[in-house]
């Protein structure tokens, strides 16, 4: 299993309700149902994923975060997970009072834009930075708001919701991040891992 | 329509109450089933046709010797496997394929019904067909499965009877029918009733039958089963059997004679006055308002696992509409999965071989078999 969806399997409990935002072809759905036994659904923009998602007996829509997340009730989760998408949204602020408004708490993880391979790539190439975790080109990447760790914990304070604990995925190393060690977990960690609440 | 005599038919003897007030007892209703009820007896699927549909869901029709009208989705190994499952299929009351409707005699004047058989509603339909539980001493579905006004009576009978099934399907199909919907439908209606061997309905009797406004009904409503894409690249301006236009009002063009061809052949199996009973209960269907405008109250009792289908070209019914239904069952936390499929091939997408489709359905209903 990926170390990212083996943080996220960590962090959350027994039978908890979880809706897993763009849940892909839904394997950190399948693997919360077996370790955790939780009550799992999930929000998928593509059909071709959806459907995979059905031939694995997997409750999921088909559907778009910002139009479709208003359909549900508040705090009708325990956690709602946003995997390595906030980056891809027209309003990533409105996309996370969605989320910390249908569930209690919600898990987020940032692909870090302060890692010193894409600075280095900016400062030496002078081109838009292409890594492994970002193979698109300028002009047709679906990330049109990329961010930093360090982006991220300022944008917290800025709309105001709690960070509980953070994580940094470093060569499938994880390690908290902590304010004595932010500057540097920006510079090395690939992977932020966010637990927030309201 | 002497040869339905074959038909297998269940009379119900509990009186059924309809929502038009009048009371019905003793009717009979036409069904058919295929494959062989388990042990538990839960493995059965009951299916709802559509607006033109029967119980005759696969195989070969034994009245139009044709091959039933879901071929395609239900069969050995197919999407709803008749190898695992006991599918169960009646013809809707107010229809014409052996089940109650208005070509019946009326038992106090000993007339044929026409228009003075009363009208029914989805809620009425599903209302009947719940008796072929009873029938067959099964206390729990495992799914009710059906397109279009198949859809609906889907939606309504889980609403009715919130334990009986384990997993619903809806597919490509609407909570309220809307004002297009009313108005292709009254179109039809209208079509059957100008024709003057309609007789206000009274054409059994008098031994005539209204083909001309049927078959017009038909060819109204086939175009709305179709994408404008599909009949471009179906047809396009193709001409019929000649190299140039005749300057007439013959059938020039491919389209034309096809929708001809489809209203014609329309009026061997069908019976305009039910046509004009189904279109009006599709007409009257509204869950929304049944239950004050909180479609999600129709849910409310239910814990079974949902799973709605909509189609990208259908514009009969289209994605928004399904969607509803999956926002009303969101907002009550019910388990529900949705998936919109691609296909060019309008609202009979569901009844047609799109393999995405059948996959996806399939999918569904064996995995949610094997967890049930």
């Amino acid at each position: 299993m990926k170390s990212e969806y083996k943080i996220i399997v960590d962090i959350i409990e027994e039978k908890a309700r979880v809706l897993d935002v763009g849940c892909d072809d839904g394997t950190l759905m399948e693997s919360l149902k077996k370790n955790k036994n939780v009550d799992a659904r999930g929000i998928e923009i593509s059909k071709d994923k959806v459907q995979i998602c059905v031939s694995k007996g997997l409750t999921v829509i088909e559907g778009n975060a910002e139009l479709d997340l208003k359909q549900f009730p508040n705090d009708s989760f325990d956690y709602v997970v946003l995997g390595q998408t906030l980056q891809a949204f027209v309003n990533p602020e409105i996309v996370i009072r969605e989320l910390l408004r249908v569930g209690k708490k919600a898990i987020i993880t940032i692909p870090n834009f302060g890692h010193w391979k894409v600075r280095l790539n900016l400062l030496i190439k002078g081109t838009m930075p292409i890594t492994e975790s970002l193979p698109n080109s300028w002009y047709n990447t679906p990330n049109i708001h990329m961010c930093t760790i360090k982006d991220f914990v300022k944008f917290s304070k800025i709309i105001n919701f709690k960070i509980f604990k953070s994580l940094a995925l470093t060569n499938k190393n994880i390690s908290n991040i902590n304010n004595s060690n932010l500057f540097y977990k920006n510079l090395f960690a690939e992977l932020g891992i966010f637990l927030i609440e309201k | 329509m002497n040869t339905k005599e074959n038909i297998k038919t269940l009379i119900i003897k509990k009186p059924l109450k309809l929502d038009c007030g009048k009371t019905i007892n003793h009717y009979p209703l036409a069904y058919e089933t295929y494959g062989s009820l388990n042990e538990n007896k839960d493995n059965a699927i009951l299916v709802f046709h559509a607006l033109t549909g029967d119980q005759f869901v696969t195989g070969i029709n034994p009245i139009t010797k044709k091959d039933g009208w879901w071929s395609y989705a239900v069969g050995p190994n197919k999407s709803i496997d008749i190898n695992k499952y006991f599918v169960i299929c009646a013809n809707v009351i107010g229809g014409c394929m052996g089940s109650y409707g208005p070509s019946h005699k009326n038992p106090d004047t000993n007339k044929i019904y026409g228009t003075d058989f009363p009208v029914i509603t989805i809620n009425d339909m599903v209302n009947a067909q719940v008796n072929l539980l009873d029938h067959f001493k099964i206390k729990k579905l495992f799914s009710v499965v059906g397109g279009s006004m198949g859809g609906m009576q889907v939606l309504q009978f889980i609403s009715n009877y919130p334990d009986k099934a384990s997993t619903v399907v809806p597919i490509a199909c609407t909570s309220s029918h809307s004002a297009q919907n009313i108005a292709f439908n009254e179109l039809g209606r209208q079509a059957i009733a100008s024709d003057h061997n309609w007789s206000e309905g009274k054409y059994l009797s008098n031994n005539t039958l209204p083909d001309k406004g049927l078959s017009v009904a038909r060819m109204a409503a086939h175009i709305t089963y179709l994408s404008k894409k599909g009949l471009q690249e179906k047809f396009g301006r193709k001409l019929q059997e000649r190299d140039s236009l005749k300057f007439g009002f013959d059938a020039d063009f491919q389209i034309e004679s096809y929708l001809r061809y489809q209203g014609s052949v329309f009026v061997d199996r069908f019976d305009a006055n039910s046509y004009l009973y189904i279109t009006r209960a599709m007409d009257y269907f509204d869950l929304v308002k049944q239950f004050d405008g909180n479609l999600s109250n129709a849910f409310k009792k239910t814990k079974a696992k949902f799973f709605v289908i909509s189609f990208t070209s259908d514009w009969l019914y289209p994605t928004q509409e399904n969607k509803d239904v999956v926002i009303a069952l969101n907002a009550i936390g019910a388990d529900v999965g949705f998936v919109e499929i691609k296909s060019d091939k309008g609202h009979d997408s569901f009844l047609l071989d799109v393999p995405d489709f059948l996959k996806t359905l399939k999918n569904f209903l064996d995995k949610s078999y094997l967890e049930r």
